[in-house]
């Protein structure tokens, strides 16, 4: 489903990733674990398309398509979704409202109807109960005012809703505590799909005890530099990142 | 490069952009050109009006003579030739209708075009619509179920005939004769407009619309709106207003008053867009237009909504005179500039009664090339113990080249006075944009989205029919301006 091949992304003219190579196949869920600064941020943007991350080298195929050649939105009509690490808000936009907008710009996208807001809302009470999310909070203008488990609740919520191809989950775990972990957790667990596949990033292994991965990959300096099964999690965890990225190096 | 195909690919475009672009063939009954005493004349004696409309106008024409063009707004513009323009013109051939039916169907054609299909929505809506194409009200419809009520709603060429005495008495005593220089050219030479008058405790059983409509070229519009609701009274009034596109700039020096007596309500709102130009600012309206309220009596109420998108040049400051004890004055405004748009807009709130109240909203959004002015006075006199206003103005930028402006002047003359301003200033940021984009939302659709929500506390004061309207309108009038 994703193959990415030799992947260098500058961006404001740094060289950030140096050479990613990684493929995920439909069904499988893939973790990227690494240090700060180490790329995995850039990595989630520049498969989204966000402005400003320049492929200077390299390929990413999504489907058998150039995914760098298509814009963002399109992206998301075709089924890659980013679970943002820092959602933002807007004010004044109720977050029914902004469903029901993303929702339906990507079913015109693809040829599809557009819903009226009773259906959507239907669809949305259906997906919302899962992961906790009231109606009141679906009155409130997109993330003002959420606490930080909120907002990347409503993230796993539009996933739900979006039912993606490829999610890409960037630190979903941050600034969450333990039971907001496992709710959104719990979340994501059954969004698995054998049509599906996930790329979760993060900094901890405690998500990964969660969401367990078919596979790991650590990413150091732009570069893959170690990978294996989930038991790498653990390793990583007793003996930190230093460890595995200098035995590589 | 070849350059006649992308020209002529520009111009569609821009044919696509403003979609009341177009021109209705109808012939027009003009006043010839210029502005002399002859021409308020000629106006005067073509609405039949009696001596003392007439002697009113001359005496307004002689005071504009000795007049100066303000120059203290922020906007620019080259000098109006004031000779070089038609200040009345006519459709042929149309003596006031007794019903849709004897109207020319190629004007009712038209206003299908603006979306205000008469028939429809005399059936759905329940809206009167007083329709004034140029200078004539040509349809006037639910007369019957006002009349019902005891509401007066016709042109103000029909009132200045049929009900004088009302007339005599209010006109003029909001927004005074010599007001200001645009003033005072409007009423030396309006051509028509609207009149209410909603009687002592009656709910006025609808919204009340007029569409105004520019369409002969090289003509003013100077239409003059008297509202006047009577004890206990409540009338809400909407005024759309759209403008063919022409390469010259056209003028339009509306004046409106309203008189609010006691415990009474007025809510008038406004959805504006008037041709802007095009994106190298060649043509559209001047729009410098007077609105005042006078909250006459104890307890009465006025609120401007206003939605202004279009215009070249906007300089227009709906007011409200907190006359009477315990009264309330509102203005909430969206004003959108784009390309080479100027828009200089705000409000007056002249405190004068005790415990009288005002609330400023206004929510202002650049872009392209364009500037954004808020202007406001908020005023309490010494008189006005225990006077409140809350103002609060809002500033969106898109893109790097544009500007916003906030002048607030406070003056309070009373230690009891509290007044609260409050001001932003913000830009569309790239996180949201991208946000959009990610899930599936294009850039103009995102622009839209998040505007629409930057003015939602405005957009909530908006009668519902208009309200969908004016959110559509917001998302057309900022096509372009990003990316």
């Amino acid at each position: 489903m994703l193959e990415i091949k030799n992947l260098h992304v500058a961006v404001a003219g740094k060289e950030i990733l140096k050479g990613l190579t990684l493929s995920i196949s439909a069904g499988q869920v893939h973790a990227i674990m690494g240090p700060n600064g180490s790329g995995k941020s850039t990595l989630s943007y520049v498969l989204a398309g966000r402005a400003g991350y320049e492929i200077t080298q390299g390929t990413i195929r999504y489907n058998d398509e150039d995914l760098n050649a298509l814009a963002p939105e399109e992206r998301a009509a075709k089924g890659v979704f980013l679970a943002m690490q820092y959602p933002v808000e807007i004010p004044g936009v109720t977050t029914l409202n902004f469903l029901k907008t993303a929702l339906n710009a990507q079913r015109r996208a693809r040829g599809e109807s557009a819903l009226d807001a009773m259906s959507v809302l239907k669809l949305v009470r259906k997906k919302a109960g899962v992961l906790k999310i009231s109606e009141e909070m679906l009155k409130r203008a997109l993330n003002v005012g959420f606490s930080g488990g909120e907002k990347k609740r409503l993230e796993i919520l539009q996933m739900a809703l979006f039912e993606p191809k490829l999610a890409i989950l960037d630190e979903t775990d941050s600034g969450l505590d333990i039971d907001a972990l496992k709710l959104v957790a719990e979340g994501v667990n059954a969004l698995r799909a054998p049509d599906r596949a996930m790329l979760v990033i993060t900094h901890y292994q405690r998500l990964l005890e969660y969401i367990v991965p078919d596979r790991i990959h650590v990413l150091a300096g732009g570069r893959i530099v170690a990978e294996g099964g989930k038991e790498l999690a653990h390793e990583l965890e007793a003996k930190g990142y230093e460890h595995i990225v200098g035995k590589a190096a | 490069m070849s350059a006649a195909p992308d020209t002529k690919k520009q111009v569609a475009e821009i044919g696509e952009k403003y979609k009341y672009g177009f021109v209705t063939d109808i012939e027009m009954e003009r006043a010839p050109k210029g502005l002399n005493e002859d021409t308020v004349k000629y106006i005067s004696a073509k609405k039949g009006e009696p001596d003392w409309m007439l002697a009113w106008r001359l005496g307004a024409f002689a005071r504009w003579k000795e007049m100066r063009e303000p120059n203290w707004a922020r906007v620019h513009y080259q000098k109006i030739d004031y000779q070089n323009a038609y200040y009345y013109a006519a459709p042929k051939n149309t003596p006031l209708k007794q019903s849709l039916d004897e109207v020319d169907p190629k004007l009712l054609e038209t206003y299908k075009k603006l979306g205000i299909p008469l028939h429809e929505q005399m059936a759905l809506a329940g809206v009167a619509v007083d329709a004034v194409f140029d200078s004539v009200s040509v349809a006037t419809t639910f007369k019957a179920k006002l009349n019902e009520a005891g509401v007066i709603f016709c042109p103000i060429s029909e009132a200045i005939r049929d009900y004088p005495d009302m007339v005599k008495k209010y006109l003029g005593t909001v927004v005074p004769v010599t007001d200001n220089f645009f003033a005072t050219l409007n009423s030396a030479v309006f051509s028509d407009g609207t009149f209410v008058y909603v009687p002592k405790g009656v709910r006025c059983p609808m919204e009340l619309s007029t569409y105004f409509r520019i369409n002969a070229s090289e003509t003013g519009q100077f239409e003059r709106t008297l509202i006047i609701a009577d004890e206990g009274s409540y009338v809400s009034y909407l005024e759309g207003c759209t403008a063919p596109k022409r390469d010259e700039n056209q003028l339009h020096a509306a004046v409106v008053e309203l008189v609010a007596l006691e415990g009474a309500e007025i809510k008038y709102s406004t959805v504006q867009n008037w041709y802007p130009g095009d994106e190298n600012g060649l043509g559209g309206i001047y729009n410098f237009v007077t609105k005042r309220g006078d909250c006459r009596g104890d307890r009465s109420k006025i609120s401007w909504t206003q939605v202004e998108t279009g215009s070249a040049i906007t300089w227009k400051y709906p007011s409200c005179i907190l006359r009477g004890d315990d009264t309330v004055g509102e203005f909430y405004s969206i004003a959108i500039a784009n390309n080479f748009q100027q828009a200089d807009t705000g409000t007056k709130m002249i405190h004068l009664g005790r415990n009288t109240r005002s609330r400023i909203i206004s929510k202002g959004i650049s872009a392209g090339r364009a500037n954004n002015t808020y202007r406001g006075l908020v005023s309490v006199h010494p008189k006005a113990s225990n006077a409140r206003n809350y103002t609060q103005c809002d500033s969106l930028l898109i893109g790097g080249k544009c500007g916003a402006h906030t002048v607030p002047y406070i003056e309070a003359r009373n230690p009891t006075a509290k007044i609260e301003h409050e001001a932003t200033t913000s830009k569309i940021a790239e996180d949201q944009l991208f946000y959009c984009l990610q899930r599936g939302i294009g850039q103009e659709e995102a622009v839209a989205l998040i505007v629409n929500g930057f003015c939602k506390e405005v957009l909530q004061q908006l009668p519902m029919e208009f309200a969908v309207e004016a959110q559509k309108l917001v998302g057309i009038s900022l096509e372009g301006s990003v990316g």
